[in-house]
């Protein structure tokens, strides 16, 4: 057991890092990098300590740290994790080092802001994992789009600026709600501690008030269909570094947020209204299925694949009401979770690396046009080779991380509805489809131009990132037993929750 | 009855008076080049006067002279933010002063004298006192707004001021008159005990009203908003600084005194016309704002906005209301000055840089700058991590604790209008270019001026840790 607090650790040292890196100034690009990865890597160690230490005994929440701060309104410094948000914790961490690296030398322009704005990032989303507090929770979940909005309106495309507003506005306006929301519980539970709030007993018709508060602000965030279409602009506009993170972590936010608030604190508003959250997510994973099909520019396509993706994960998570309530099969209900949550990790990877590989092309050619690029396995043969495995993952392919989480939600669907079943299982066709059609137009066939036959061969630096991408995309995919033994406890926990009703 | 002990009780207030008049004096003997005494006594006069607040703080409330002057916790906050908000204006102001030739010693005898009327107004246990700390606070700053003789708008500004400022008092002045003749009394807390008792609840009600225009001017809230905008652009800028942050925080003393130290038995009637003025100024204030291209002015709208939040603290009436109202002020006052300050250090000679578009590009230009202005921007927003967000917190969670969910509620939708053009003010200084042409912006190499600048926004990072302790001083001054 750890004595000292890893966890505030794991969240300052990268804020402290930013600072560090700002001081570097603008003169010195290449310290501004080497402190950016130094502190990026510090943070990834410290994540592994944390789920070193977390194995040894994977049960509860563990690595609490409670400190007042501010008395006056019951608010506290309360961090802890369990096995979820350790998973989220290594996630976040390796994809920030993966961001520096890619960005080593496309970025130009301002290095050591851009590199403070992504360690920022790297702190704030892992406190986001960390709180538990209902306020910390909010701040370090609202504080996160200041950053974000830097990296998109300072280094991204041309209508950078449309995007990065777009983005902030509409994410602040769902999150505003939940503010209401969190201090509405107050009013009536009098603490913004989650444990407290999961224990208390709030009325359905609060539960109802605080669901649709919670559910405006996750939806948007994770994002679901109707509230995603800030995600294609932002996606479109943003570096690449902007849209592995978005992509990788920040939407992840929002289900993790799904996790910890409405099926923990709302669980029977969340019965009653799970239909709906069902309904949207299967209407994302097949009509956004098809949204993707038609894309021109290759990153709006697999922005659209993530939301379709990003569907599995709320369907595992909401299933579980059907399963846990109506069947009471608890071990399928289990399974949802857990498959959401692996579903939540290998997305994190996969799309990740979609959007590097996409901005190695945009790095040769300046565009995400679909039609410029073709006949890259003759031209950059490895680094086709990479785009054809991250695909299958995108597809679903046993053997990837993608396969994993997708097989377990349908597995968990199947039990509570097979018509559910049928519609989530129908999307590995659509997601086959416009991941396959799209790895046909640029990988196979000819160069289109003479400047597509003539792009350069990938860099040994895209090799590693690319590398590091796929290690971790096969490692989940074919031993995913430690991600599972990891959150097994913690999963078990939260159902065992959700199926006891609030309601006397 | 005269007792010397009430002299010690208003020993700040007394050596502020004294300092006051000696910088009057002393300035006459200097000649241009010596002006900056002037300045460094005025500064010194205030940090003293800052140490004399903390120093003698009573571990209880105190009065003098009868219970016309009282001493508690809210009046200590309330005068060291002043006089902070004051240093700070002083110290900005400098260069800015210099430059267009209105170094003049009576700018800071003035401002002096309109802080002591702050100090005097945050006191006050009698409506007398009331008054007169009003008047003394406002008539320097009337004059301070005309600085600039030369003009146009910063006279018509004045004028303006002065003659809505007059109207205001004369409400102020008559709303008195009536709760003089309901209850026989000027004494705040016999007037409190009276209007429980009082065979004459509408003429109470009646005077009541007239208060609250007269607090709602102070303040600034919609619907007695009008002098704000014009204030904002015709004062000097370092004026329009004080104006933006000063008469807020006294106006946190004035209501509370007025509405409950006065009238707390009223307070099922005064609330409801707060919580009306409340939502109109979030509406008018965030969607005015939005067409502005001033951004003095943007900064005006924005700021009856943020009366607005300070009305949905006060509109419910108990200790954690007023903590978080006085809380909101403080706060407030901290993100105007370093906003202001931002222009201040960027403006010389024949570049104002009040319009929006002269920011245009500051972060390729002068990185720290932008970066304090982002700070303010987004902190005046109420985006986490910033003390904004916490003062909005607790301001919405007192209108939600008090009943007025329905309140809360306005107020965060017109918090997500407002939000556009504080990132408008981001989205110009590091996503466009500088404009073509234009002599790259860079501070004013005044050494004090950029250090308290940038005290002044990492401070309002910082405070994020620190709210815990400032709120429970907060909620202790009002006895909670």
């Amino acid at each position: 057991m750890i004595q000292w607090p890893i966890l505030s650790w794991l969240i300052w040292l990268p804020c402290a890092g930013a600072i560090v890196v700002l001081l570097a100034g603008n003169a010195r690009p290449r310290l501004a990098r080497w402190l950016a990865l130094g502190f990026s890597v510090a943070t990834f160690a410290l994540s592994i300590v944390l789920l070193v230490a977390y194995w040894a005994a994977p049960a509860g929440f563990q690595f609490q740290e409670n400190l007042p701060w501010i008395p006056g309104i019951n608010t506290r410094y309360h961090v802890g994790v369990d096995g979820i948000s350790v998973a989220l914790i290594v996630l976040t961490a390796v994809i920030h080092i993966l961001v520096v690296g890619g960005a080593w030398q496309i970025i130009k322009d301002k290095v050591h802001q851009y590199m403070a704005a992504v360690l920022v990032l790297d702190g704030l989303l892992i406190g986001v994992f960390c709180a538990m507090d209902a306020l910390l929770f909010y701040l370090f979940f609202e504080a996160i789009l200041i950053p974000m909005f830097f990296l998109i309106g300072v280094w991204g495309g041309p209508r950078r600026v449309y995007a990065t507003m777009k983005f902030f506005i509409y994410t602040f306006f769902g999150s505003i709600f939940f503010l209401i929301g969190i201090l509405y519980m107050h009013h009536v539970a009098g603490t913004f501690d989650l444990h407290q709030l999961a224990e208390y007993p709030f009325t359905f018709k609060q539960q109802t008030w605080l669901f649709a508060s919670f559910c405006i602000a996750f939806a948007i965030k994770t994002p679901m269909v109707p509230v995603h279409t800030w995600l294609p602009d932002a996606h479109v506009e943003a570096p690449t570094g902007g849209s592995v993170i978005l992509a990788a972590i920040m939407l992840k936010v929002g289900t993790y947020g799904f996790i910890r608030f409405p099926l923990m604190i709302t669980p029977d508003a969340s019965q009653h209204f799970a239909w709906v959250i069902i309904v949207l997510s299967l209407v994302a994973i097949i009509y956004i299925g098809y949204v993707a099909l038609v894309q021109p520019d290759m990153k709006k396509l697999v922005a659209y694949s993530s939301i379709a993706h990003m569907g599995f994960v709320t369907l595992g998570l909401f299933i579980v009401f059907m399963l846990a309530r109506q069947l009471g099969d608890s071990a399928m209900a289990e399974l949802g979770v857990q498959g959401a949550v692996v579903q939540m990790v290998s997305h994190g990877f996969v799309s990740g690396a979609l959007f590097t590989c996409i901005g190695v092309m945009y790095d040769r050619m300046h565009t995400h046009e679909i039609s410029v690029f073709g006949g890259l396995a003759k031209v950059m043969p490895w680094f086709g080779a990479f785009w054809v495995l991250f695909a299958m993952a995108n597809t679903g392919l046993p053997g990837t991380s993608g396969f994993v989480g997708e097989f377990m939600v349908i597995m968990s669907a199947f039990k509570a509805n097979p018509w559910i079943a049928l519609f989530a299982a129908y999307s590995l066709i659509i997601s086959a489809g416009y991941t396959l059609y799209l790895v046909r137009r640029i990988i196979w066939g000819t160069a289109p131009t003479p400047e597509a036959a003539a792009m350069p061969r990938m860099s040994a630096r895209e090799g590693w990132v690319l590398t590091g991408f796929a290690v971790c995309v096969l490692a989940i995919g074919v031993y995913p037993w430690p991600l599972m033994h990891l959150m097994d406890s913690s999963v078990a926990q939260i159902v065992t929750h959700v199926m006891a009703s609030k309601l006397g | 009855m005269f007792n010397p002990q009430d002299l010690l009780t208003l020993l700040p207030e007394l050596f502020l008076t004294a300092a006051a008049c000696l910088v009057l004096l002393f300035d006459v003997f200097l000649t241009d080049d010596q002006r900056d005494a002037t300045h460094w006594v005025a500064l010194l006069a205030l940090v003293v006067t800052i140490y004399l607040v903390i120093q003698g703080q009573p571990a209880e409330t105190v009065t003098a002279f009868g219970g016309m002057f009282v001493r508690d916790h809210m009046a200590e906050i309330l005068k060291v933010t002043v006089l902070i908000a004051t240093i700070l204006m002083f110290v900005m102001a400098r260069a800015w002063l210099k430059d267009r030739k209105l170094f003049v010693g009576e700018f800071y005898s003035l401002a002096m004298f309109s802080v002591l009327g702050a100090m005097l107004l945050v006191s006050a246990g009698n409506l007398i006192t009331v008054y007169l700390g009003l008047e003394l606070f406002s008539l320097p700053a009337y004059a301070l707004v005309a600085m600039n003789r030369e003009s146009k708008l910063s006279s018509e500004a004045a004028i303006k001021f002065f003659v809505l400022g007059a109207l205001a008092s004369g409400l102020l002045l008559f709303g008195m008159s009536l709760i003089y003749g309901a209850t026989g009394t000027l004494d705040l807390h016999q007037i409190f005990a009276a209007a429980g008792t009082t065979q004459q609840p509408h003429l109470l009600q009646f005077g009541l009203v007239f208060l609250v225009v007269g607090i709602g001017f102070e303040f600034g809230a919609v619907p007695f908003h009008m002098w704000l905008p014009d204030v904002y652009e015709g004062a000097p800028t370092p004026i329009a600084m004080y104006i933006s942050a000063v008469p807020k925080l006294a106006a946190i003393g004035l209501a509370y005194r007025l509405l409950e130290v006065g009238l707390g038995p009223y307070a099922g009637d005064w609330r409801v016309m707060l919580a009306i003025m409340a939502a109109l100024s979030l509406v008018v204030g965030n969607v005015v704002a939005i067409a502005q291209t001033n951004f003095k002015r943007m900064l005006a709208y924005s700021t009856i906005s943020h009366m607005g939040f300070v009305f949905l603290a006060l509109s419910n009436p108990t200790p954690e209301g007023y903590a978080s109202a006085l809380f909101y002020a403080v706060c407030f006052a901290l993100m105007e000055t370093a906003a202001f300050g931002v222009i201040l250090a960027l403006a010389r000679k024949g570049f104002e840089c009040e319009m929006i578009s002269d920011l245009k590009g500051l972060n390729h230009q002068s990185p720290w700058m932008a970066g304090v202005m982002a700070i303010a921007m987004f902190s005046l927003a109420g985006i986490p991590p910033l003390w904004g967000f916490m003062a909005k917190v607790e301001a919405l969670k007192a209108a939600i604790d008090g009943g007025m969910l329905w309140l809360a509620i306005i107020a965060i939708i017109c918090s997500i209008i407002g939000l556009f053009y504080y990132l408008r003010i981001v989205w110009v200084m590091y996503f466009n270019a500088p404009a073509e042409g234009r002599e790259p912006v860079s501070p004013k190499p005044d050494f004090t001026l950029r250090w308290l600048l940038s005290i002044n926004g990492l401070g309002l990072i910082a405070m994020i840790g620190f709210s815990g302790l400032f709120y429970s001083w907060c909620l202790a001054a009002f006895g909670a």
